[in-house]
């Protein structure tokens, strides 16, 4: 019976009915959030298979690198001792510099540390395969306490940003996807910018910034930028890499370049994800000035001060 | 219903591969389009229908894993499904310069809509960059895949073609 439908339906009507089927499901798109029920079966079915294929892939990868020879091993273990000796020493400076810092924290109150985030490792299990995109599928979802927004890190650098969730996957789309704008700032003097993903530089695994203020500050290559405080999907002062080129526009008013970043991004494996969004941040500080202020509502002197407090993350938000 | 699992489990054996294995053979960060040889290929061997089938399976699973919009690579698949099956009357098993072109020409296809779609519209004319970073490396290396896969589908069909000749001849 179904043979015969199709028999009887010539090609081109076919064709005129997928294309209303697809334009259609874009058109929902646009209404809808996700793709709902479809992305959820796709969760029990295919993300397991990925799973599987790049665990093989892993452990080929693993066996090859046991080939290495002795003398590169050893090479690589005294320029490692002399990396772990320098890092010994500037981890005892740091140490004493931390002392210092919660000292100073504790005299003014400052609850948020920033240093401290909550967070989730996960496996890369598939890169996105069409070449536009630099994506990827990792391991752990809405059952890890991953959602989206949330910001992922390798080593110590900046990853991208959660945009996908499903119970046991994430996709994550990369800080050097064309279509990634972060914003950011030059650590040493706080300037904002904007750090853009290029496909141009995709290849080369660099990052274009924007926007940079061209102000008396000196900006040098070499120095560190971080995400910024006033971004509104990315938590601050995660690192993003180096300045490597910097110079004026034409415009006299702004500054551009690239940075270097501090990931390598074609050899992906382990990504942390950091569980607390930016919007978690905010509206618990929301929360927070908000009991303070009704804390203090019989304390009249402190009244005024909250309530600048109050609008000030109210506007933020 | 075996020519279907079949057809099925190609597409998702090559999707898989596609994200998994051919992510870490990229060269220069470009791996090849291993489902616009899975679509076209069917198209000229099996006609214009099962072309636009196969297209939407592929096109389904790019959007749902890879892309943005879910319809948006269906669209794309489906036109080269139809617009390879448009020639299956000038295919021969044991040419290969039809099936190498045909495949070259959708591979073509496909950058330069999804060039047009995602960046023209946005305002980004610089077509030379797209065209000699992504679209020309792209299209060489699947042809280079083609060699191979497009012998693994062929052979795959003609076997499933001789058996469902020999089922039908049974019930005659």
């Amino acid at each position: 019976m179904k043979i015969k439908n199709q028999r009887r339906i010539p090609g081109r009507y076919v064709l005129v009915i997928l294309m209303i089927l697809c334009l259609l499901l874009l058109v929902l798109e646009r209404f809808t959030d996700s793709g709902g029920p479809l992305r959820f079966i796709a969760n029990y079915t295919i993300v397991p298979m990925q799973k599987g294929i790049s665990y093989t892939g892993m452990w080929m990868s693993d066996v090859s690198d046991n080939f290495e020879t002795l003398r590169d091993m050893k090479k690589k273990n005294e320029k490692l001792q002399s990396k772990i000796d320098e890092l010994t020493i500037d981890n005892t400076r740091l140490r004493q510099e931390q002392y210092e810092l919660e000292r100073l924290r504790e005299l003014y109150k400052l609850d948020e540390n920033y240093s401290d985030y909550k967070k989730v490792g996960a496996h890369v299990i598939a890169n996105n395969g069409s070449n536009w995109f630099s994506d990827f599928t990792i391991d752990k979802g809405t059952n890890d306490g991953i959602k989206v927004n949330c910001n992922v890190l390798a080593g110590s650098g900046l990853v991208g940003v959660v945009t996908e969730t499903g119970p046991d996957y994430a996709r994550v789309r990369s800080i050097i996807d064309d279509a990634s704008n972060v914003s950011a700032m030059i650590l040493s003097t706080s300037d904002t910018c904007m750090v853009r993903g290029d496909l141009r530089l995709m290849s080369d695994g660099r990052l274009r910034f924007e926007k940079l203020a061209n102000n008396d500050n000196v900006v040098e290559v070499g120095e560190q930028v971080v995400t910024s405080h006033v971004s509104n999907r990315f938590v601050q002062g995660l690192f993003i890499g180096y300045v490597s080129a910097i110079e004026v526009d034409s415009n006299n008013l702004t500054r551009s370049g690239y940075i270097t970043p501090a990931v390598d991004f074609s050899k992906l494996q382990e990504v942390l994800v950091i569980t607390k969004t930016k919007d978690d941040m905010i509206s618990d500080n929301a929360k927070k000035s908000k009991k303070k202020s009704d804390g203090k509502k019989a304390d009249k002197k402190s009244e005024e001060k909250d309530g600048e407090e109050s609008s000030d993350s109210d506007k933020e938000e | 219903m075996k020519r279907k699992a079949v057809t099925f489990v190609i597409i998702l054996v090559c999707f898989l591969l596609q994200s998994t294995v051919f992510d870490r053979l990229s060269i220069g960060n470009v791996s090849p389009n291993l489902l616009v040889i899975v679509t076209a290929s069917f198209g000229f061997m099996r006609g214009q229908k099962s072309g636009m089938y196969v297209g939407l399976a592929c096109g389904l699973f790019t959007d749902l894993f890879w892309g943005g919009e879910l319809g948006f690579h269906m669209m794309i698949f489906v036109l080269i499904g139809y617009f390879n099956g448009g020639f299956q009357r000038l295919f021969y098993d044991d040419d290969i310069k039809l099936p190498i072109g045909l495949i070259a020409a959708s591979e073509l296809l496909y950058g330069i809509t999804f060039y047009f779609f995602r960046y023209v519209l946005q305002g980004e004319f610089s077509f030379g960059t797209h065209l000699f970073r992504l679209i020309l490396p792209e299209l060489v290396y699947t042809i280079l895949v083609t060699l191979i896969l497009y012998q693994v589908i062929l052979h795959i069909n003609k076997k499933l073609e001789t058996e469902e000749q020999r089922s039908a001849s049974k019930f005659v």
